[in-house]
């Protein structure tokens, strides 16, 4: 087996008592205090993440349009009409219309700034090196680190170094120096809080995040509290809610894809698999991703099978990610299921270690989500 | 009170063993959110799963340490998983069992044995 790659925080991480594991090929820490409290914490202070293992990719070229028009032969989103300065959520899909992978884009003038995730960023860059044209570079940014600041006192601790930042909205992005160094920041997240992701140089990270942990209210917090973070806020995770084989229709991420690149749209298709997805958004798909609550206080974890009633033979889908959710004290999932049956209410059964329990379907986020707007 | 490498005590009480886990085990499951215990009644054998653990992270199977019959599971963890955490050696405890062979219990760790095992 091949050692696992470092994050420039890595020795901070065991400095700080991060319990650590090997997740997408890199060394990180699962926990510090534990994934109770550090989750607790996120929702209540500031949570700092290390996320430097994503990829960081910049597509550059002679104007906006350039980039943008070869970036819509890939992703079913309006990539044209963003302005600079802002961010969208995207999707690469496959001739299926599956998801290849999913991804935050920004304008940084004429160029796009993708972050992907760190299991797909070979393939992606692979995938788009494809069909590059000459007048565009693709540059995968491995000297730069990323953090994510997140929770309700993320504002007041980065705006201790940079004041203008609150005056950023959701998904806005500006660059800023930060302890002294010229950073990247969007106002996004992965918890369902207001907060910042953070692109710092590599030999900056460790200087950066020490001086934002000596913030009020500011702990190092580690993957396990993003997963239990992400799912209560109803954010997919790769791999486990979508993967190359779920439609974005499918999987609920309808909303990514704006209503110029739809069918009947003035740039409609010419993505990999709108053949197959532009026709979903107009009749849906037999499947649909859906919160879950169960009744009672057993996790439905990931692969649960889920019936329509107790006696039911033939499962109606499954659980895709589940756990528990310590802001709710309680169990949450979500599950890829039969359409037909996904109305919010609709009380579905799940089969734990042979036992059938009830549960809920339910809207998501399960935690109401707290953006600045 | 005897220890098993998978990090289960047993102590006698009462012509009974009473189950549960260690200390270092709860510590490294962290929070505990769901106990499922065995029916009352229930014959096991030895390293049959008796009791699942869930902790925010995952779950975990604890096993039979002995073969008998599970005669009293401790209820409070339906309600108050968490017990385990608090109070591992005490209120925390899973189930008792009546073992007709008590011999059984001569193969497991004493204390002092445990503690060379978890360092």
């Amino acid at each position: 087996m091949t050692e696992p790659l470092k994050t420039p925080l890595h020795d901070m991480h065991i400095a700080l008592g991060g319990k650590m594991v090997t997740f997408a090929g890199y060394s990180l820490p699962v926990q510090y205090q534990g994934v109770m409290p550090e989750h607790l914490h996120t929702r209540a202070a500031a949570g700092l993440f290390d996320v430097s293992h994503m990829g960081q990719v910049l597509i550059d070229g002679p104007d906006w349009d350039s980039v943008a028009n070869w970036l819509e032969t890939l992703i079913p989103v309006d990539v044209l009409d963003l302005a600079a300065g802002r961010q969208r959520y995207g999707l690469l899909t496959n001739d299926a219309g599956g998801i290849r992978d999913d991804l935050m884009l920004a304008r940084r003038g004429d160029a796009a700034f993708l972050v992907v995730n760190a299991a797909c960023k070979a393939d992606d860059i692979a995938h788009m090196r494809a069909t590059l044209p000459a007048e565009l570079t693709l540059t995968e940014l491995t000297d730069r680190a990323l953090l994510a600041l997140q929770g309700p006192a993320a504002e007041t601790a980065l705006a201790a170094y940079a004041p203008q930042l609150k005056t950023l909205r959701f998904m806005d992005v500006a660059d800023v120096t930060l302890n002294g160094v010229p950073c990247w920041v969007s106002r996004s997240g992965y918890t369902g809080e207001d907060g910042f992701e953070i692109s710092v140089p590599n030999d900056s990270a460790v200087a950066l995040a020490q001086a934002l942990l000596d913030q009020p209210g500011v702990a190092p917090i580690g993957l396990g509290a993003r997963d239990s973070l992400r799912l209560e806020a109803g954010l997919c995770l790769y791999g486990h809610d979508i993967d190359a084989t779920t439609t974005p229709v499918a999987a609920g991420l309808s909303w990514a894809i704006q209503k110029v690149r739809r069918p009947a749209g003035a740039r409609a298709g010419g993505y990999p698999g709108a053949d197959i997805i532009g026709p979903q958004l107009i009749n849906a798909p037999d499947t649909a991703r859906v919160g879950l609550l169960p009744d009672g206080r057993a996790p439905m974890r990931e692969g649960v099978a889920i019936f329509a009633d107790a006696d039911a033979q033939t499962p109606i889908g499954h659980v895709t990610s589940g756990g528990f959710g310590p802001t709710l004290e309680r169990p949450v999932a979500m599950a890829t299921i039969d359409r037909a049956l996904a109305a919010p209410g609709t009380m579905l059964w799940g089969e734990v270690r042979g036992k059938r329990l009830p549960a809920t379907v339910t809207p998501l986020p399960f935690t109401p989500a707290r953006f600045k707007r | 009170m005897k220890f098993t490498e998978e990090h289960e005590w047993l102590r006698i009480e009462d012509d009974l063993v009473v189950v549960g886990i260690t200390e270092h085990a709860a510590e490294q499951l962290g929070d505990i959110v769901f106990v499922e215990l065995p029916d009352e009644g229930k014959v096991v054998v030895k390293d049959d799963e008796a009791v699942v653990i869930e902790s925010v992270k995952a779950a975990s199977d604890i096993l039979a340490p002995l073969s008998g019959e599970i005669v009293e599971v401790n209820t409070a963890l339906q309600d108050n998983p968490g017990l385990v955490n608090d109070d591992p050696l005490g209120d925390g405890w899973f189930f008792k069992m009546s073992v007709e062979d008590m011999s059984q219990m001569d193969e497991y760790l004493d204390e002092a044995d445990y503690k060379k095992l978890v360092g």
